[in-house]
């Protein structure tokens, strides 16, 4: 594949791509503006998260990619080879292997080290969008730190439901400063958000780039009352055995039979390689 | 079982091939070339030329062949083409006023110098199926005329001399790049033209539409439509002067649009202006009325509140590459969030359940 410059893009359109992540990092939890290029995959499909990947990316790197937590998910094998085709570099499904892993939907299980990349795919990363369409006002609210709409949104959840009755992309407050979308994430990963590795952000459709640096401070938001709770399906995972990772449910027949596995692949294989298994493991393996 | 299944990649190769076989339909069929789609679906290859931000006739048509005539499909190939391709830098404004029209119609003047040229329209057709062209293509030679020498001049321009118009300021600012720069709103006209002439037909059409119902009413006029080739001329640093380097087909078209007049101006006409890529009358037209639509704040009018007055609205969903890229994303898996949805519902629901059977037994017990 000679035809395209490495990792696909452009060197000046990587340029800008990097000039947009650095002063990401600098104003953490910001969205950064950027001249977002049209891809081959289409908008809505990862296209943020590629042009970000494609820009982070060197020849030496070793990248992951995952969908809802799996490495074999159809869109995570698409961008993987799309990057193995276009940049040639080494690829693995172990988490601690990878320099950089790109995601959709999920953090994976495993803590991640200071010498790796999470880079996130964003459908929507304006946080406040479903409160207020506008992005001239909603930037404005930004830039004033006006987030009461936000907190009145929780509290009606909170005075109709008795929750806050968000379970998924759950916003967070980064640094004191920016409220901030974590991308369709579950809540369950929310805590996870504060890491030693760096976190980017790129939302392709819309435009934008955002950064979590090395251990920043994120906070989910919240009421002294109803304190944020990191949720997930109440069973361990049927093949190994985890009780403490994101679990998909999986419909096993007509009857209502289903079972709980890890979402993560690389967590549920690994932990059943070393021995490890759960109440359906001998059947699965 | 679901969970022990891999091999998506193998899935997709195997999609990948069926779809090349879907595309190529019945063996016993001759295959279409690319230059019959150029030649006898020429609106097709103008439209994905339009919407596709790249003028090639013939890129586009094996766009078009490639996707299977689903056009979004072959703008976006065409698209994510255009974006590998190096900038040389940009063409000089082309002179509509030079146009070598094939078709010039005002609706505002029954005639006017330049005349009234039909060309090649759909418009008078009775739309009958002509069945003759199941069994065979042939078409008699057209009459053809000398080619008018002298110059078709903008209808807009005859009422520029009473000032019945409004003059557009000349401005000598270098107008942005949407394709390189990231949008910000205010856009201003320049970038809403550019949007708007690359924004999907069916939603400019619709957005026009509904200002003709009274959603933003602005009382246009078609001042004039003109179809034809410009040449396009591009300044060579290293000559130092433009020099021709292609010849590109546009449709233009000017509306006239009634103006009750502002404090600082009194009443004249005003326009809305659509420019477009190849033969496209219907995009060019509607594109014409919604910039005229979205111009209600320099004009000094009142925001009705209408969509197609809403800069950001307009803009934001004209795309039909980012639209249907959206859209068709929520088939890609997200069981992740429906698990999360799944839990919380569960937990409402307990919730809700406990609360009335409280509720119940304390009815029960009073």
């Amino acid at each position: 594949m000679s035809d395209y410059n490495f990792a696909y893009l452009d060197e000046q359109t990587k340029r800008m791509i990097r000039r947009a992540i650095l002063k990401g990092l600098a104003v953490p939890g910001y969205q950064v503006p950027f001249a977002s290029r049209e891809m081959p995959m289409p908008y809505g499909w990862g296209t943020g998260g590629v042009q970000v990947s494609a820009a982070t990316l060197t020849p030496d790197d070793t990248l992951k990619v995952i969908d809802q937590g799996a490495d074999d998910t159809t869109n995570a094998v698409s961008i993987r080879k799309f990057f193995e085709r276009t940049a040639g570099v080494a690829t693995t499904e172990e988490t601690a292997q990878a320099s950089v892993i790109q995601t959709r939907h999920r953090i994976p299980e495993a803590e991640l080290s200071e010498d790796q990349i999470l880079v996130y795919q964003v459908p929507i990363p304006e946080p406040l969008r479903f409160l207020e369409p506008r992005e001239t006002e909603t930037r404005k609210m930004h830039a004033l730190e006006e987030y009461g709409l936000m907190h009145v949104k929780l509290y009606e959840d909170i005075s109709q439901h008795g929750d806050i009755a968000t379970s998924y992309a759950y916003p967070v407050k980064v640094e004191d400063r920016y409220v901030m979308d974590p991308s369709p994430i579950p809540k369950f990963d929310n805590p996870k958000l504060e890491m030693a590795a760096i976190q980017l952000f790129g939302a392709g459709r819309e435009q934008r780039i955002y950064a979590l640096p090395p251990y920043t401070r994120v906070v989910s938001l919240d009421f002294e009352d109803f304190p944020f709770e990191a949720t997930k399906a109440e069973h361990p995972c049927d093949l190994c055995g985890a009780e403490d990772s994101y679990l998909d449910e999986v419909i096993l027949d007509d009857a209502g039979n289903r079972m709980f596995v890890c979402s993560d692949t690389d967590y549920c294989r690994s932990r059943r390689d070393v021995g490890h298994t759960g109440r359906l493991g001998e059947q699965a393996a | 079982m679901y969970v022990a299944v891999k091999g998506g990649e193998r899935a997709i190769d195997n999609a990948h091939a069926w779809l090349a076989e879907e595309r190529r339909g019945d063996m016993a069929i001759a295959e279409l070339s690319t230059g019959q789609i150029r030649e006898q679906m020429s609106l097709a290859v103008n439209r994905v030329m339009a919407e596709g931000s790249l003028y090639d006739p013939d890129l586009a048509a094996l766009a078009i062949k490639q996707s299977r005539g689903d056009l979004i499909e072959a703008i976006f190939l065409i698209r994510a083409y255009r974006t590998t391709l190096p900038r040389f830098g940009y063409s000089e404004a082309v002179e509509t006023g030079a146009m070598a029209c094939d078709r010039r119609i005002s609706a505002t003047f029954k005639d006017a110098p330049g005349g009234q040229v039909l060309g090649p329209t759909f418009d008078y057709t009775h739309r009958l199926l002509d069945f003759k062209l199941a069994a065979d293509g042939e078409v008699p030679k057209a009459a053809t005329a000398a080619p008018r020498m002298e110059p078709t001049p903008h209808i807009t321009e005859f009422l520029r001399g009473e000032d019945l118009i409004e003059q557009e300021p000349v401005a000598d600012v270098v107008p942005g790049d949407l394709t390189r720069e990231p949008m910000r709103f205010p856009a201003g006209r320049a970038l809403r033209l550019q949007s708007l002439t690359r924004g999907d037909e069916g939603f400019i059409l619709g957005m026009a539409y509904s200002t003709q119902r009274g959603y933003g009413r602005n009382h246009a006029f078609v001042g004039e439509l003109r179809i034809g080739k410009v040449p396009v001329e591009m300044e060579i640093p290293e000559l130092g002067f433009a020099i021709e380097i292609g010849e590109v087909e546009l449709t233009e078209c000017e509306t006239v649009n009634q103006f009750k007049g502002s404090k600082t101006v009194p009443p004249q006409f005003t326009r809305g202006y659509g420019l477009v890529f190849g033969q496209s009358e219907r995009k060019s037209i509607a594109m014409a009325l919604v910039d005229r639509a979205l111009r209600w704040e320099e004009l000094g009018e009142d925001n009705l509140g209408a969509a197609a007055q809403d800069e950001e609205f307009v803009l934001s969903h004209a795309d039909n590459i980012q639209a249907t890229g959206f859209l068709e994303h929520i088939k890609l898996p997200h069981y992740v969030d429906f698990q999360s949805e799944l839990e919380l519902v569960r937990k409402l629901r307990r919730e809700a359940q406990e609360l009335a059977e409280h509720l119940a037994a304390r009815e029960a017990a009073e």
